[in-house]
């Protein structure tokens, strides 16, 4: 008991109270995340992602990513001016790949907000109320759970036309069923506590039991879901451009590796073309899995204890 | 006689059995009162039914026939109705460990109530009263805890404490000491007897034990198979009972004088009550012969008990024993 | 000769945040068909000195001194020996069957397991054996083909026991194996595993935080706190006139009923347990001590003689001794 000696704690309101909790909870939560070596990694390359794609329009040119017109020739090399050379249109690969990430990010979040919202509310609805309506509500989780993604993606898009808020939903779509399940899971198992029993019988209802135990009880998971699900949606979204689904007019990474097939990178060994994305794709995907492992060692005390 | 705070009148509780063996009839039959500032104690088996009793006694359960009875008025089940009944009867369950959400601090465990009722009115003075009144002092230090930081009586203190905060007239408490350790448990206890003293608290306490019956309870209810076969005074049913089923309870325990009556078996189903009184089968006066000499053996096989009172009389269930009465 | 001589155990956790120590220093010993009851609140370190007994402890468990089982030190022999001592010469039946059990094989298997591996007899051999052990302890034998779901809690604890029986061992340690049953099923059980040590002559160790429950099976009780013994001796004398504060608090804690001192008194002990990590000083007790005297916080008692073969850790066994110790001491 280092922080909030009697005194101070006793001068404080209930509102004081409460945010003396929430700090010293992330204090805990930052201390105990610190100690996982590949977490802290994974947390600084996705800050460097981040913070790469919210200056992409300060750091890059206005021109580069014009077709009409580039900034150098296309298909060359790396060389001074453009350390991993050119594209098929002769932009930089650099800039491709710092708009690249917006793309990536943007889709990567937007996905997993609709998957996750949805997954977290019908998951805990389904679980606290059961009887039929859980069983409907599971069995239309299990139909979406089967729909392959890809293919959900070809037909929205041939209705939707091709765009990033097509790639979005179908992936936020395919995916929400698995976070159904999980928070379902976790859910039937705090419903099962004797805490829910003991604020029922203090007069709570389905709302209190569901924002004030349920809810809480099933964020780190959600969360360390979350966390890992962005980095999936990400390696769809790449799928997707990759098989020319995605939006044509954005230069994602998929896209770019799309285009360097196209012209036949891999055969006249233009490594630059179709390496880079390559790697910013692993890479952000390895830094989100490792942020979620990370977390779900914090959050999961079982998986703590036979880490040490 | 004075109208009971909490009564049950003839209830029944009935399930739907798991695995397709007819309906189980947890509670088949049971009139209980308590009345202002009593400690009762209901004492059975696991099985017996008596946590289902208590929980329906806190309208957590719908009886399948009968009535709970609030100072005489009985409970309807609309939410508004038991929102407002809850603040009145309050539950502290077997597991103190269990019945705090791990992730609030013991402020907000005991806060909830006050919360769920829309009372926010003085909350972190009241949320220190409680917290005193359930022996936690100074409050404050408690506050920002977290139940992993509090050794088990502390815990259970904490959800006292909660339950303390709505300024109830009642509290039901599942063994509440079942899980806490030897010296830990009479602290409890004496708690619960100063709340009663002090505030005039009465309780329902559910338990497996009788010496936490002798150690605070003012009556005594003995349940076996739905039914509460054997009530009165505390003094009176644990040094002279007259149910068989109590005597064979009593006598197993360690220091008891006498030979112990071990009973065989195990407590039977509530999906197959046997026929007579429920516990002939395993009734060792019965299966001695004292029953039949008695002349009523016949009875005990094939005619069942009128439910008892549930009030302040003692009174027991059992043919062999009323009839060494007459 | 005695089954079981413990001398000098210590057992300490190596943790993130230091060395905690969880029995301090224990001396035991235990003759053939004897019955010994420990006990102890949670945290005592008396389920550690019971798995202590068959090196059951995890890695980060350090223990010194000696446990001589049958003339041979546990703490120090091999790998091979320690096995044939785990499933032949003592075996523990743990509180809490439903997690022991595994749910998803039958018991028979379960309990025929250790004989098939220890004793090189057939299949079915064992599975009479099986029936036997299950007789034994008052289950049908056709209950060999259930799974522990299908078993209420008391049964459950019978296959437990004749797991235990499974290879006629010397020795069984019972830690809390009455725990969260009913009284009847407790009784039931209680003198299930008195007979059994009576016929056998299997020496018993039983662990328990209820002392009415150790006095009426045992002969002898030793009670624990903060990882020692702070009193031991004959069973009726420590539950009926327990020397040492802490064991008067445990004897008093369940009430004789008819006794019409404890109605309406519940006793209990006031304050907690002490961190094993952060032990006060003197008498680990003194603290919580009803009858503490001004010198306890500065003097560690020893296990003093207190008469007809008992022994207590307590200035108020010899008053005269603990204060010239204490007067020995600088101040």
């Amino acid at each position: 008991m280092s922080a909030g000696t009697p005194a101070t704690v006793a001068a404080a309101g209930p509102r004081r109270l409460a945010w003396a909790r929430r700090r010293r909870t992330v204090a805990r939560f930052w201390r105990q995340y610190r100690q996982n070596r590949a977490g802290l990694f994974g947390l600084v390359v996705l800050a460097l992602f981040v913070l790469t794609a919210l200056l992409a329009p300060v750091i890059t040119a206005d021109n580069a990513l014009s077709v009409t017109q580039p900034p150098g020739s296309p298909l060359d090399g790396p060389s001074g001016d453009f350390p991993l050379g050119t594209d098929r249109s002769g932009r930089s690969m650099i800039d491709l790949l710092i708009w690249g990430s917006r793309v990536s990010l943007t889709v990567g979040f937007w996905a997993t907000f609709i998957s996750i919202a949805f997954g977290t509310l019908f998951g805990i609805l389904a679980g606290h109320f059961g009887g039929w309506g859980s069983m409907v509500l599971m069995r239309v989780t299990d139909w979406f759970l089967v729909m392959p993604s890809l293919v959900l993606g070809v037909v929205l898009a041939a209705v939707m036309g091709r765009s990033l808020t097509t790639i979005i939903v179908a992936i936020g779509v395919t995916s929400w069923p698995t976070t159904a399940r999980l928070v379902r899971a976790q859910t039937l198992a705090v419903e099962a506590r004797p805490y829910i029993e003991r604020a029922r019988a203090l007069g709570g209802g389905h709302w209190h039991v569901m924002s004030r135990h349920v809810l809480p009880n099933v964020m780190p998971i959600v969360l360390a879901q979350t966390t890992l699900m962005v980095g999936q949606a990400i390696l769809i979204e790449s799928t997707f451009a990759f098989l020319g689904l995605g939006d044509p007019t954005t230069a994602s990474w998929g896209a770019t590796i799309q285009a360097a097939r196209d012209v036949g990178a891999v055969s006249s060994r233009m490594w630059w073309y179709i390496l880079p994305p390559g790697i910013a794709i692993v890479l952000v995907v390895l830094a989100f899995t490792l942020c979620g492992r990370a977390i779900e060692g914090v959050l999961n005390p079982k998986l703590r204890e036979r880490q040490s | 006689m004075t109208t009971a705070i909490l009564a049950a009148r003839e209830v029944r509780v009935e399930f739907e059995a798991r695995r397709g063996g007819g309906r189980a009839r947890a509670v088949d039959g049971v009139n209980l009162d308590v009345a202002e500032g009593e400690i009762v104690a209901l004492v059975g088996e696991s099985g017996c039914g008596k946590t289902t009793l208590a929980r329906t006694l806190l309208g957590l359960e719908r009886p399948t026939a009968g009535q709970v009875l609030h100072r005489g008025t009985p409970l309807a089940y609309t939410s508004r109705a038991l929102k407002a009944y809850r603040r009145a009867v309050q539950l502290v369950l077997q597991d103190p460990s269990g019945s705090l959400n791990p992730r609030h601090t013991v402020y907000d465990a005991v806060a909830e109530g006050l919360r769920v009722h829309g009372d926010v009115t003085d909350e972190r003075d009241r949320v220190a009263d409680a917290l005193s009144r359930a022996g936690l002092r100074p409050p404050e230090r408690f506050f920002l805890r977290f139940p992993h930081e509090l050794s088990g009586g502390q815990r259970q203190r904490v959800v006292i404490a909660g339950a303390l905060i709505l300024d109830p007239q009642v509290i039901v408490a599942d063994e509440p000491v079942a899980s806490l350790d030897a010296s830990v448990r009479g602290e409890i206890l004496a708690l619960l007897l100063r709340l009663r003293d002090e505030l005039g608290l009465a309780a329902l306490v559910v338990t497996h034990d009788l010496g936490l019956a002798w150690n605070i309870a003012d009556r005594v209810a003995v349940m076996y198979l739905g039914r509460i076969v054997e009530t009165g005074p505390v003094e009176k049913i644990l040094t002279a009972p007259e149910h068989p089923y109590t005597q064979a309870l009593l006598s197993v325990l360690p220091e008891a004088p006498g030979e112990p009556v071990v009973l065989r078996g195990e407590p039977p189903d509530p999906t197959r009550v046997p026929g007579g009184c429920r516990f002939h089968v395993r009734c060792q006066v019965l299966a001695s012969g004292a029953a039949d000499e008695a002349g009523v053996g016949e009875r005990c096989r094939g005619e069942d008990l009128a439910i008892l009172g549930g009030g302040e009389d003692s009174d027991v269930a059992c043919h062999y024993a009323l009839a060494q009465r007459d | 000769m005695s089954v079981l001589a413990i001398s000098d155990l210590t057992v300490t956790y190596r943790t993130a945040g230091g060395d905690v120590p969880a029995v301090r220093g224990i001396d035991l010993s235990l003759g053939a068909g004897q019955k010994l009851g420990l006990a102890g609140e949670s945290g005592c370190g008396k389920s550690t000195m019971a798995l202590a007994l068959l090196r059951l402890l995890p890695k980060t468990a350090r223990m010194t001194g000696s446990i001589m089982f049958d003339g041979e030190d546990v703490l120090t022999m091999s790998w091979g020996r320690l096995r044939a001592v785990r499933w032949a010469g003592a075996s523990i039946v743990f509180q809490g069957a439903m997690h022991s059990l595994n749910a998803v094989q039958r018991i028979g298997s379960q309990i025929a397991e250790p004989i098939l591996l220890h004793s090189k007899v057939g299949e079915a051999a064992a599975r009479r054996r099986v029936g036997e052990l299950l007789e034994h302890v008052g289950l049908p034998a056709r209950r060999a083909d259930a799974y522990p779901h299908e078993l209420s809690g008391g049964q459950r604890q019978r296959v437990m026991i004749a797991m235990a029986l499974a290879c006629d061992p010397s020795l069984i340690i019972a830690d809390e194996p009455t725990t969260a049953l009913d009284v009847m099923i407790q009784a039931q059980i209680l003198k299930l595993i008195e007979s059994l040590v009576a016929e056998n002559g299997i020496s018993l160790v039983m662990i328990s935080h209820d002392l009415s429950v150790l006095a009426d099976t045992c002969d002898r009780l030793a009670i624990m706190y903060a990882g020692r013994i702070v009193e031991e001796g004959p069973a009726a004398e420590v539950f009926r006139a327990a020397r040492h504060p802490y064991g008067a608090a445990l004897a008093a804690a369940f009430p004789t009923i008819g006794d019409p001192s404890s109605r309406r008194s519940p006793r209990g002990l006031a304050g907690d347990p002490p961190d094993p990590a952060d032990l006060p000083a003197g008498c680990t007790f003194h603290p919580r001590c009803p009858v503490r005297l001004d010198y306890c916080d500065r003097i560690d008692p020893q296990l003093w003689p207190a008469g007809d073969g008992a022994r207590a850790a307590c200035v108020h066994v010899l008053p005269d001794q603990g204060l010239s110790l204490v007067q020995k001491e600088p101040a």
